[in-house]
């Protein structure tokens, strides 16, 4: 376990580049979906107004 | 792929495509940490610091293939005036940048151990970072031009002029005397690692392009979505 927390001497190399490729993609994602799902909903909202 | 040029054709057929490209980056990726992390063992030169590849040249194929597609996007959107080409290469623009980010940081996380450098000039990591200022040209020209039709058409020379860098990336490390190391996958003669870690990396590989094609597909939805709101809008005001 412990091995493995400090990666054999090289924990502050692979512990970052896990970290931040993690946060990278993680952050792209939410942006993505919240402007999908705002996009989404205005689209919908227009439908709605037509139809009517 | 000409029918996917009309929005309409493309939000119907995307829409099906979704759930699989997601779910496939949803196993792919755990599964490639998994492997990365816990079954791969440490290199005999580099230790543990080779788990940062699974991470580093993922990113830079992700990288280098958005670039690919955005430059055959905006030929297809200069040439043919598609209406969805140009906004699908406008879209790729922004992962592609955070791809390239990406493969940099880890790869100079992966150097500073190994090299003894978090960076040196030498062609590959020149060449790269020329990918990343491509890709920010790219999307400040778009927003620097207001008509959406001329900034389509300067962004997209821009991105197919940039489409030179791309071989010389890939070959650099032929080319010139890098620091980075040669080809070692895809080189003739077949791969030069072993398949304990080839495995894997093509695993991680997989799961980058299918979240890349994932979100891409999402972006231009988004903006196919954004457009035709505003063109309702547009068309009630007008009246």
């Amino acid at each position: 376990m412990m091995r493995f927390l400090t990666m054999g001497g090289y924990a502050g190399f692979v512990w970052p580049a896990y970290g931040i490729s993690f946060a990278g993609l993680a952050a792209v994602v939410v942006l993505t979906l919240r402007s999908y799902t705002r996009a989404k909903a205005m689209f919908a909202a227009i439908e709605s107004d037509k139809a009517k | 792929m000409f029918e996917l040029a009309n929005p309409k054709r493309f939000m119907d057929v995307s829409r099906p495509a979704l759930p699989w490209l997601a779910v496939a980056a949803a196993i792919l990726i755990p599964v490639g940490l998994y492997l990365a992390l816990f079954v791969v063992p440490p290199e005999r030169q580099q230790g543990d610091t080779v788990r940062i590849m699974f991470l580093h040249v993922p990113a830079a194929w992700v990288a280098m293939m958005a670039y690919a597609l955005m430059a055959v996007c905006s030929l297809l959107g200069l040439v043919n005036r598609h209406p969805v080409a140009d906004v699908a290469a406008r879209e790729a623009a922004p992962l592609g940048a955070l791809f390239t980010v990406l493969a940099l940081v880890t790869g100079s996380l992966w150097g500073r151990p190994m090299w003894g450098a978090w960076w040196v000039w030498d062609a590959r990591l020149t060449s790269f970072l020329l990918l990343l200022f491509l890709y920010l040209g790219y999307i400040a020209l778009w927003s620097a031009i207001e008509d959406e039709t001329r900034a389509a058409r300067a962004a997209a020379i821009l991105a197919i002029v940039g489409a030179v860098n791309l071989p010389v990336v890939k070959f650099s490390v032929d080319w010139w005397n890098t620091l980075h190391q040669g080809e070692s996958i895809f080189r003739t003669g077949g791969p030069a690692i072993a398949s304990v870690f080839l495995w894997p990396l093509f695993i991680m590989a997989g799961g980058y392009t299918a979240l890349f094609a994932t979100l891409w597909i999402i972006r231009i939805r988004t903006a196919i979505l954004q457009r035709t709101v505003r063109a309702r809008l547009g068309a009630e005001t007008g009246r």
